[in-house]
């Protein structure tokens, strides 16, 4: 049977790939945020194997509140980059640089 | 046996699939990555015993999450490769990053293994179905939680309603103050016409 270990390993590298994600596709928004999805996914797998391991459900409990902000976050998200792309024609992040930052 | 088979099929092909969501040429494969990435993230979640949120999970990412993914991709009318100009320039250093990020994390996870556990008991075995007592908990212990998560999704709803709404000036919207102010007196005309004479407008 697998431990705690296991899944913990599964999180890590699937957080890693979210990060190298961010790194990788630095002008295009919507695979970024494709990657905040995978980072919050891997949250999720550690909170739930914890939760398993330790016999305690707070940790899924924690799961369902991370998966609630995640869809928050994805509608607000994709809401920003529609009307970012009507305004610019664009979704490169390059673009956005209306305030001189 | 069964349980480890299950667990590394699913462990291989939820990495897999989620390196192949940030490398795919196309956003809409991306997506459908996703999805896959997803789908099998909740199977490692059944094999452990959280039946709830790896439906949950589906229900909530892959029926909602990844279709407004997906509607978005399609929407936008977006010259995908210019947009991928960088990534083999980013390429070494991103790897070099996320390698010594992964490292850092499985190092952690062994050294977690070396110490001394501070509540390492078995699972219990389950009396009540995990969605009864998962659901228990939420509406005694996280009563507050469970309802700031409600709002919160209120808020993200009508935030994206507010963002994207935007008013043309071509359509025809009804007039409600003028409706409002029809009275019977001017919108109903009462006659009593003759018999075979007709009627005058």
């Amino acid at each position: 049977m697998i431990g705690l270990g296991g899944y913990l390993i599964v999180a890590a590298v699937v957080f890693t790939i979210g990060v190298l994600g961010i790194f990788l596709n630095r002008r295009n928004v919507i695979l970024m945020l494709m990657a905040i999805e995978l980072i919050l996914l891997a949250v999720n797998i550690n909170l739930v194997a914890f939760s398993a391991y330790l016999g305690d459900l707070t940790g899924q409990v924690l799961a369902m509140f991370v998966l609630t902000v995640a869809a928050a976050e994805a509608a607000i998200g994709l809401a920003i980059l529609v009307i970012f792309f009507r305004r610019r024609g664009t979704i490169a992040v390059d673009a956005a640089d209306r305030m001189r930052g | 046996m069964i349980a480890a088979i299950a667990f590394y099929l699913f462990a291989t092909l939820t990495i897999a699939s989620a390196i192949a969501v940030i490398f795919a040429r196309n956003p809409v494969h991306s997506v459908l990555w996703l999805i896959v990435s997803f789908f099998n993230a909740a199977g490692l979640m059944l094999l452990v015993g959280a039946e709830f949120i790896a439906m949950l999970l589906v229900i909530v990412y892959v029926g909602a999450v990844a279709v407004l993914f997906l509607f978005v991709v399609m929407m936008l009318d977006i010259d995908f490769a210019t947009l991928r100009t960088g990534f083999t320039r980013n390429l070494p250093f991103g790897i070099i990053i996320a390698l010594v990020l992964l490292g850092e994390m499985i190092v952690a996870v062994f050294a977690h293994k070396a110490g001394p556990m501070i509540a390492g008991h078995a699972i219990p075995a389950a009396q009540v179905p995990n969605i009864v007592a998962l659901g228990t908990l939420l509406y005694t212990r996280y009563l507050f939680a469970f309802e700031i998560a409600g709002l919160i999704l209120l808020v993200a709803m009508i935030g994206a309603i507010v963002l994207t709404h935007r008013s043309r000036g071509d359509t025809r919207t009804p007039k409600v103050w003028k409706q409002l102010r029809r009275r019977p007196g001017t919108a109903v005309k009462l006659t009593q016409p003759g018999v075979g004479e007709g009627m005058n407008l």
